[in-house]
């Protein structure tokens, strides 16, 4: 049985949650075998993971749940997977993920593969999944051989997929430990884009663009597409932009379907953390900017004219 | 206060991968090793601030051959007191994990920090395994922190925003971008450096769970389309129907 862990927020699936699912199907289609979804506490739409494919919801209360915290998450998640024999625990790659999925195996005494971007492969002794190493200059194949696989899914690996119907919602109590750590408060941007790291659509800038002061108009660009800002390391560490827009080797690695990079030149580093891109477009009046190596689309000329003129053939398409 | 950091080596970031003939190697000649800068620049001057501020020691530890020492060095002339490099070779996640447990589970350091990831392999996974095996709590991500007593207050990365967590001693964290500012070791620092103990301890922990069978590099885009600046109506187009990302 392959057991996928889904988060939710206040009973709703983000889609990055869905994906998890999807991929957890298809796992488990490629072993053969069945797949469960664990929740905490109770999701309004829980049923509706029976759409991705799950063949039951196994849903745990415990006031040791309420928030995140590694220890007790992990803990959950290992004991439902112990009890209910599950083979392989997929959960997302992201900033929950990350603080279990290594807690997780080590409970299970299972092999571990963090940052997949591909559906597993059954082989003699076990299954192989893809991860992109070096921040994605290079991808490696990975043998899991033990009896039990943890696996964390990056974002935009694959779509969700609707391939059945909502299914029962089973609840069910396990060994929660008490939290040691206490969420305190959260602050999250307001707005409708995605974060970052899940972003579909990103528009990124550079140095090109001389100061901080004049970001207004890739903000425009954003938000015509519906999409999230992201910028290079030295802008960052110039504090023209947030750390967090930072995308890159030693920053966030992306993989949305659409890079805009304005006023960036392309250093490895920054190619290496948005290559998985599907689709780059490059703006810059420099034509011997690596990027443009890197890029499906060109524009060389200068970003002030260029990016205003994108902004206006996108609300007139999108009119 | 008695802090531990993992500190790895890695590749520099501008490096070139390039394979060995039949895939199953990164060719390593001419290969240029630095700290990792997450466990650098972050995890590592985080914990030298701290023992400014309020005393105490910082280890740093490291899983492999003396080929590392070089790496281990800089991190004591950044201001580390002392190091143990584990002569093992840190052939997966859980191997790295086991071998530093087993060698410090029972020291009763009361913040041990790890890189949010190490830039060469990405698994973002020694933290999280390492805080299992020494049962302790284990916050990810941290981009700021403050101590009082036995208590921090740490902020930490989550998609499109921050969360702040309250956690006592001990405890381990991964250490992101924000978490501290990168220092250069000075002359003094250097030279220093070369009389602080490195304490050599062997463990032979394997992991067979994992194999990495192979490597590839990432298909190239092809050609690049240019596209007047005077067209983005064109762009938008190739976006539409030809990428279909929009």
């Amino acid at each position: 049985m392959v057991l996928v862990f889904v988060e939710h927020n206040n009973g709703t699936f983000k889609k990055a949650a869905l994906e998890a699912v999807t991929y957890a199907k298809m796992t488990a289609d490629t072993l053969g075998t069945d797949c469960k979804a664990l929740v905490f506490g109770t999701a309004e739409e829980a049923s509706e993971l029976g759409k991705y494919g799950v063949s039951s919801v196994l849903s745990l209360s415990s006031d040791h749940l309420a928030h995140y915290d590694s220890q007790a998450y992990a803990a959950a998640v290992a004991n439902v997977a112990k009890a209910s024999g599950a083979s392989v625990v997929v959960l997302n790659n992201n900033s929950t993920g990350v603080g279990i999925t290594g807690r997780i195996a080590v409970k299970l005494d299972a092999g571990c593969a963090s940052g997949v971007n591909s559906l597993p492969v059954k082989t003699d002794n076990g299954i192989t999944v893809e991860k992109n190493i070096f921040s994605g200059k290079a991808i490696s194949t990975i043998n899991l051989t033990s009896p039990v696989s943890v696996i964390s899914v990056t974002g935009n690996t694959i779509q969700p997929e609707v391939v059945g119907s909502p299914c029962s919602v089973e609840s069910i109590s396990a060994d929660v430990p008490a939290p040691r750590t206490q969420v305190i408060s959260q602050d999250k941007q307001q707005g409708t884009v995605a974060p970052l790291p899940e972003a579909e659509l990103v528009v990124s800038a550079g140095r090109g663009m001389k100061g901080p002061e004049n970001w207004g108009i890739i903000e425009a660009l954003a938000d015509a597409l519906g999409a999230t800002t992201a910028c290079s390391r030295p802008v960052a560490d110039t504090g023209w932009r947030p750390h967090h827009e930072h995308v890159g080797q030693t920053g966030v690695a992306i993989r949305p379907n659409l890079y805009i990079a304005a006023g960036i030149s392309g250093a490895i580093q920054h190619l290496a953390g948005v290559n998985s891109s599907k689709c780059i477009v490059v703006i810059n009046k420099d034509p011997e900017a690596p990027f443009f190596k890197a890029a499906d689309y060109g524009i060389c000329a200068d970003l002030f004219d260029v990016v205003p003129k994108l902004t206006e053939a996108i609300k007139k398409a999108k009119a | 206060m008695k802090q531990l950091v993992c500190i790895s080596k890695t590749p520099e970031t501008t490096t070139q991968i390039k394979l060995s003939g039949d895939s199953s190697q990164l060719d390593v000649a001419g290969i240029n090793y630095i700290l990792n800068p997450y466990d650098e620049w972050y995890a590592l001057v985080r914990a030298i601030e701290l023992k400014e501020q309020i005393g105490g020691t910082v280890t740093v530890v490291n899983v492999g051959d003396a080929s590392n020492d070089v790496v281990i060095r800089k991190a004591l002339a950044i201001g580390a007191d002392d190091a143990i490099r584990i002569d093992q070779t840190p052939d997966s996640a859980l191997s790295v994990a086991k071998a530093i447990a087993a060698t410090v589970s029972s020291d009763g350091y009361d913040i041990v920090y790890c890189g949010k990831e190490s830039i060469d392999y990405n698994g973002s996974q020694v933290g999280s395994m390492l805080s299992e095996l020494l049962d302790v709590p284990f916050v990810p991500q941290a981009v700021n922190m403050t101590v009082e007593g036995s208590t921090a207050t740490i902020q930490r990365d989550i998609e499109g925003g921050t969360e702040t967590i309250s956690v006592n001693t001990p405890f381990l964290i991964s250490a992101a971008k924000g978490l501290a500012e990168q220092r250069i070791p000075n002359m003094r620092g250097i030279m220093m450096s070369k009389k602080k103990p490195l304490n050599v301890v062997s463990q032979d922990i394997s992991d067979s769970s994992t194999t990495v069978t192979k490597y590839t590099l990432p298909a190239g885009k092809g050609s690049i389309k240019m596209i007047d600046a005077d067209n983005m109506d064109e762009l938008v187009r190739l976006l539409q129907e030809e990428a279909k990302v929009l």
